[in-house]
């Protein structure tokens, strides 16, 4: 009978992503999602309509403020509420899973401890399951805008690309934060901090297609280094015919978003062989 | 068992850094300060090798015992060979799919039911979905929580909790099992049953490694024997010899003078003696019940003045090495702040609640986040049967485990019938 060989040797310095051990853990991040989703919505009196009260509650509260009171002009002439809840249902999900995947480590530091396996799956998991609550919140998104008597964009299917980007915008924050997080405990006070710099950075409240109209083009370009802008301009031009982005500022945010992810994985692999030595 | 190779273990080493990169968490803030004072000189993190040059070899279908003392490195290996951390140098290479046992029950969450928690925990020990819900039944009724599978694990019993997660360990079946300790957890019947389980496990050509303190579960379940000690490898062979050789080593190194000891620490206070006092004299042996001294004396070899010297003694049984009594300078609130270049630290144990039997004592030294000196075993200790609470004669345990005294009293009183009896009716009431 042949057994698999596992070799145990001093790590390198930088170990490649390891993808295909990540997919042999595969039955385990499932788990650790349902653990995710299970704790959650137990022991609360909304359960799942946590998902779809959330969005709500922060639309009407910045439509109340900045729709009405402040009375902030978008493009086109579409209600502020609607404007405001397309960004913020993006939003929640890339302010939620940055917070909790840097974390996520920490948070389960005795299992890190105590038993090997690919750390990468908690990060993972904590994404996973708040991707779960995005999907069900976009239903929402639909509601209100055909509630509002605004049309969906046949670009509608394009959606799905930009909230990709930002998935993979919050993973590698969360992943970056949370393997310094291990070794330097600062990171969970300036994870706020960061959220709320980059809540600024991004159009939430705003379109992203004004920056640069008074302070110059390179601006508009800077701007778009930050790929929560293309998430939010592109999810918005796609669902509801605003302003789109151009394809340049969109390539850039690509470029910016997959480096920040294969540089957090790449520094996750190489921090996490003394995890457990040092949380 | 076949002459095949299941784990090959060859010149592993690990080094662990105090002070340096590697410690423990930090602050960033606290980091970049460090950096900033220490421009100009080099920062020297202080090296420590809690495993060198450890080789051996387990054969298919073999049980391998781990035994050494506290600190010789037992945790490092296992934490190695279970892939929790990397070796500093060398290589281990196993044949077959590994399953670790560090500790029962990680990852148990307590707000899932039973049923919840056995798939989770089977997961992060690598289990798959299928192996899981084909052993789901033999599960449940090996760790015999009955009706309770869907209920919250909060709701369970410490002792429920931990045979369900036992029991979710006891199934998995790898090729190579690596187990820490388990043994000495649940009741006696439990604990039995695990035993008889691992015995089954290395019938059906199984590779167990087991890491214990225990020698007679170690003789009970081993073929060979491994001895680690300060990291290195002291003795290996037929589980008889090194469990011998264990013995004896401890036996030796009690021979000789504390100040030649075998020890951690940075040397900066050692001690060089431990004595019993009772009264201003000499003491061989305290009784249940009776006051007395612990004194160790100690040198000094630092012109540091050890500021906040924080002492801890921890008296255990000989025979199974259970923890008894927690002596510390923390937990009473002293610590000396002048420590002299020479002296004695006097710890007095007041109406000494061990009961009779032979106990042993470890010792440890700490100032300022540094180990100044620590040696396991420093002493034995010989209680005589004595009067803890003064009731004349001495105590008869029920029961079979060994525990401190504590002071305590009772009563028992008919059941009070309010509406019947008036308040003012004396009720008699036993005492002990």
């Amino acid at each position: 009978m042949e057994y698999p060989e596992l070799v145990i040797a001093p790590p390198r310095r930088w170990s490649g992503l390891r993808l295909g051990e990540l997919w042999a853990h595969r039955e385990l991040i499932y788990f650790l999602t349902k653990r995710e989703l299970q704790i959650r919505y137990k022991q609360s009196f909304f359960g799942v309509s946590w998902a779809i009260l959330q969005p709500l509650v922060f639309a009407f509260v910045f439509a109340l403020f900045f729709g009405l009171v402040l009375k902030v002009q978008v493009p086109g002439d579409i209600p502020y509420p609607v404007f405001a809840v397309a960004g913020i249902v993006p939003w929640q999900f890339t302010s939620q899973a940055i917070t909790a995947g840097s974390g996520s480590l920490v948070l389960d530091a005795d299992l890190i401890s105590k038993v090997y396996f690919p750390r990468l799956a908690l990060p993972i998991s904590k994404a996973l399951g708040l991707i779960l609550d995005l999907a069900i919140a976009l239903v929402v998104v639909v509601v209100v805008t055909l509630a509002y008597g605004v049309s969906i964009s046949s670009m509608v299917y394009l959606v799905p690309a930009f909230l990709l980007l930002g998935v993979v915008t919050a993973f590698g924050l969360a992943t970056l934060l949370a393997a310094l997080n291990v070794k330097y405990r600062d990171v969970q006070v300036l994870v706020p901090m960061l959220v709320q710099i980059l809540f600024f950075a991004s159009p939430v409240l705003y379109s992203g297609t004004i920056v640069g109209q008074t302070s110059g083009e390179i601006w508009s370009y800077l701007y778009y280094v930050n790929p929560m802008a293309s998430v939010l301009d592109g999810t918005r031009w796609a669902l509801l015919d605003q302003p789109a982005p151009s394809v340049g500022k969109v390539l850039i945010s690509v470029t910016s978003a997959s480096v920040l992810l294969v540089g957090a994985v790449l520094y996750f692999r190489r921090a996490e062989q003394f995890f457990a030595d040092i949380i | 068992m076949s002459n095949e190779i299941a784990i090959e273990v060859r010149d592993v080493s690990k080094r662990y850094e105090i002070g340096g990169d590697q410690a423990a968490y930090q602050l960033l803030t606290e980091r970049i300060t460090e950096r900033i004072k220490s421009i100009g000189r080099r920062p020297k993190p202080q090296e420590f090798w809690a495993l060198r040059d450890i080789n051996f070899e387990v054969r298919r279908g073999e049980t391998l015992g781990v035994i050494g003392h506290n600190g010789a490195g037992k945790s490092t290996l296992l934490k190695i060979l279970s892939r929790i951390t990397p070796p500093t140098k060398g290589e281990a290479r196993l044949h077959g799919r590994v399953g670790a046992l560090l500790e029962v029950g990680t990852g148990f969450h307590p707000e899932l039911t039973g049923r919840e928690n056995v798939f989770l925990n089977g997961a992060i020990l690598n289990m798959k979905r299928r192996e899981i819900q084909s052993r789901f039944e033999e599960i449940i009724e090996f760790a015999d929580i009955g009706p309770f599978i869907d209920t919250p694990v909060k709701r369970y019993s410490s002792g429920m909790q931990l045979r369900l997660a036992f029991s979710v360990a006891a199934h998995l079946e790898p090729e190579i099992l690596i187990i820490d300790e388990v043994l000495s957890v649940g009741d006696l019947a439990f604990q039995q049953k695990c035993l008889g389980r691992m015995e089954a496990a290395s019938k059906e050509g199984r590779t167990v490694v087991f890491i214990s303190h225990s020698l007679p579960s170690v003789v009970n379940l081993c073929d060979r024997a491994i001895m680690l000690s300060e990291g290195r490898v002291a003795a290996a062979g037929k589980v008889g010899e090194v469990v011998d050789a264990y013995v004896g080593d401890v036996t030796s190194d009690m021979e000789r003078g504390i100040r030649d000891r075998r020890r951690q620490g940075n040397g900066k206070l050692r001690l060089i003696d431990f004595h019993l006092e009772k009264g201003g004299h000499l003491l061989d042996s305290p009784m249940t019940g009776e006051d007395f001294d612990m004194v160790l004396s100690f040198e000094k070899h630092t012109q540091e003045a050890l500021r906040g010297t924080r002492v801890n003694l921890t008296v255990f049984t000989l025979s199974d090495q259970t923890p008894l009594l927690d002596l510390d300078t923390a937990q009473t609130g002293e610590s000396f702040s002048e420590v002299p270049a020479e002296g004695e630290i006097r710890c007095r144990l007041e109406r000494c609640p061990l009961p009779a039997g032979q106990y042993y004592v470890d010792v440890r030294i700490d100032a300022g986040g540094e180990r100044l000196d620590a040696l396991n075993h420093v002493a034995e200790l010989t209680v005589a049967e004595g009067d803890f609470h003064g009731a004349g004669g001495t105590h008869q345990p029920m029961i079979d485990y060994r525990t401190v005294l504590v002071d305590h009293s009772w009563s028992l009183e008919p059941r009070a019938e309010p509406s019947a009896v008036p308040a003012t009716g004396q009720s008699p009431s036993i005492s002990a």
